[in-house]
């Protein structure tokens, strides 16, 4: 698959990672709208019958097949992609550039790497339990998702680290979105700075939807 | 005012380069930057007449009409190509930009496809190749056609043109990240593209310079856009965009109908 992938140019790789990302984005909402379910007072009922639903409907897991290889291939076209693009500058310069470029742009590939370590923890959490390869904390249902969830939530170091890493998840976003747009070829005067604007707002919406859950765990639910 | 330039010293391609550290008096602030080279470069054969050290000898760097339109000079500045000011080329850079008592540090375009030749001159033909790449434009030889015969949009007239201000620099490249030259195949397709004459072998043209750029060991775009802050031409990134679209009409629509008509 590796050496395949190597044979496509640089724009159909783009345009790749750019379909797999705009996937991924629409993902997150949905991951999102069920995560705030935790939020509400019932003890957990509605995020579990969501999680019930997400895990047993059919359509949904031919979904989730989709989604990890939007994940994997996102992945891994954009290792590809950087690899060449370290490649392409075996001499660096002394002085560090200094052209204005937007923050989140230049390091799409450290936060990104930093999200997948995040994902992998993620999936120890919360997949491979499901799967049964990871055992569940003691005493808790393999899937009783709305327990592990407050068990987790409720560590502080681990909610800190979750926040940290949806910060840097909310800045990889913030370029990720008007990026795609613009390699699939769509840049206007008037609708692109208006995208970038959307995208803002997406990032700050997703980040800080999934932070407010620890939070809320953290501080105000005792 | 006095200056102290840190500038890049490389015999050849195959020898190792270094910083060297050269003291400059009495720089007008009215020179511009290359002058200022030109000037170091004297004091350096007048001072060094007898010496054979490398690095006594005067600095190479590109240059040729010094009016911002040839394309030939440019050095990454302090950080930057083409130094601190936006919209200009290095010749046109004046040294009122600098104070007194600054360190310049002056080192050449980075890049695999822009191999070092000595001190801050690069070899940029790989540029030249992608043009080749591009191919011709179709024209009917003979008597000149009517100037009026062929519309064109006043819109697509002046982005073409906006297009085709592009000299070939390279600081897209140098100043990018990935060390991608999007920005200038962008120009060189888009100029044509906008015109009816270029659009007979746009689909050929697109793909082939594509293909050169990646072959050439080009790095990809990732939409940093410190291509358009550094473009002495300030060509634009919407430029990239349309590169994109022409890219994927080529590739899947261009593809498809190829296929309708029996390859031809």
């Amino acid at each position: 698959m590796d050496s395949k992938l190597l044979q496509f140019s640089s724009i159909s790789k783009k345009l790749i990672m750019a379909l797999a990302g705009l996937f991924l984005i629409v993902f997150l909402l949905v991951h999102l709208a069920i995560n705030l379910l935790l939020l509400m007072n019932d003890s957990g009922l509605l995020y579990s019958q969501a999680v019930k639903f997400m895990t047993t409907n059919i359509i949904i897991k031919i979904f989730e097949i989709f989604l990890f290889g939007g994940f994997i291939i996102h992945i891994l076209v954009g290792v590809v992609l950087q690899i060449k693009n370290w490649i392409s500058r075996p001499v660096g310069y002394y002085v560090m550039n200094k052209s204005k470029t937007s923050f989140s742009s230049k390091y799409m590939i450290w936060t990104g790497l930093i999200i997948f370590v995040f994902l992998a923890i993620h999936f120890m959490n919360f997949y491979f339990v499901k799967l049964g390869i990871v055992e569940p904390p003691a005493g808790v249902s393999v899937h009783d998702f709305y327990t592990m969830a407050i068990l987790l939530f409720s560590n502080k170091i681990y909610s800190f680290i979750y926040i940290l890493l949806l910060i840097l998840l909310g800045f990889h976003l913030n370029h990720a979105f008007q990026s795609a747009f613009q390699t699939l070829g769509f840049n206007h005067n008037r609708y692109t700075p208006a995208l970038k604007i959307i995208g803002t707002i997406y990032s700050v919406i997703v980040a800080g939807g999934f932070i407010i859950i620890p939070i809320y765990f953290m501080f105000f639910n005792n | 005012m006095n200056l102290t330039l840190k500038i890049w010293r490389q015999k050849n391609a195959k020898t190792k380069g270094k910083f060297v550290t050269y003291k400059i008096k009495n720089v007008s602030e009215d020179s511009s930057f290359l002058e200022m080279l030109d000037q170091l470069n004297e004091q350096l054969i007048s001072e060094n007449q007898d010496s054979v050290a490398f690095d006594k000898c005067p600095v190479a760097f590109d240059h040729d009409c010094r009016e911002g339109i040839c394309g030939m000079c440019g050095l990454y500045i302090n950080g930057r190509p083409h130094g601190p000011d936006l919209g200009i080329t290095t010749c046109q850079l004046h040294m009122r930009k600098f104070k007194d008592g600054d360190t310049i540090v002056i080192e050449p375009w980075r890049a695999k496809p822009f191999p070092l030749i000595k001190d801050l001159v690069v070899d940029r033909s790989s540029f030249d190749k992608i043009i080749q790449a591009g191919g011709f434009v179709s024209i009917n030889t003979g008597s000149a056609q009517d100037a009026n015969a062929i519309l064109i949009s006043k819109k697509n007239a002046d982005l073409s043109m906006d297009a085709a201000a592009c000299i070939g620099c390279g600081a897209c490249v140098a100043t990018c990240k990935n060390a991608s030259a999007m920005l200038f195949v962008a120009a060189k397709v888009s100029q044509f593209a906008l015109l009816p004459q270029g659009k007979v072998e746009a689909v050929e043209r697109v793909k082939n310079m594509i293909s050169t750029m990646d072959e050439l060991g080009f790095g990809n775009c990732t939409n940093t856009y410190a291509c358009e802050v550094e473009c002495p031409k300030l060509i634009s990134v919407t430029n990239i965009a349309r590169l994109n679209r022409e890219f994927i009409h080529a590739k899947v629509i261009a593809e498809k109908e190829r296929q309708i008509s029996g390859g031809f």
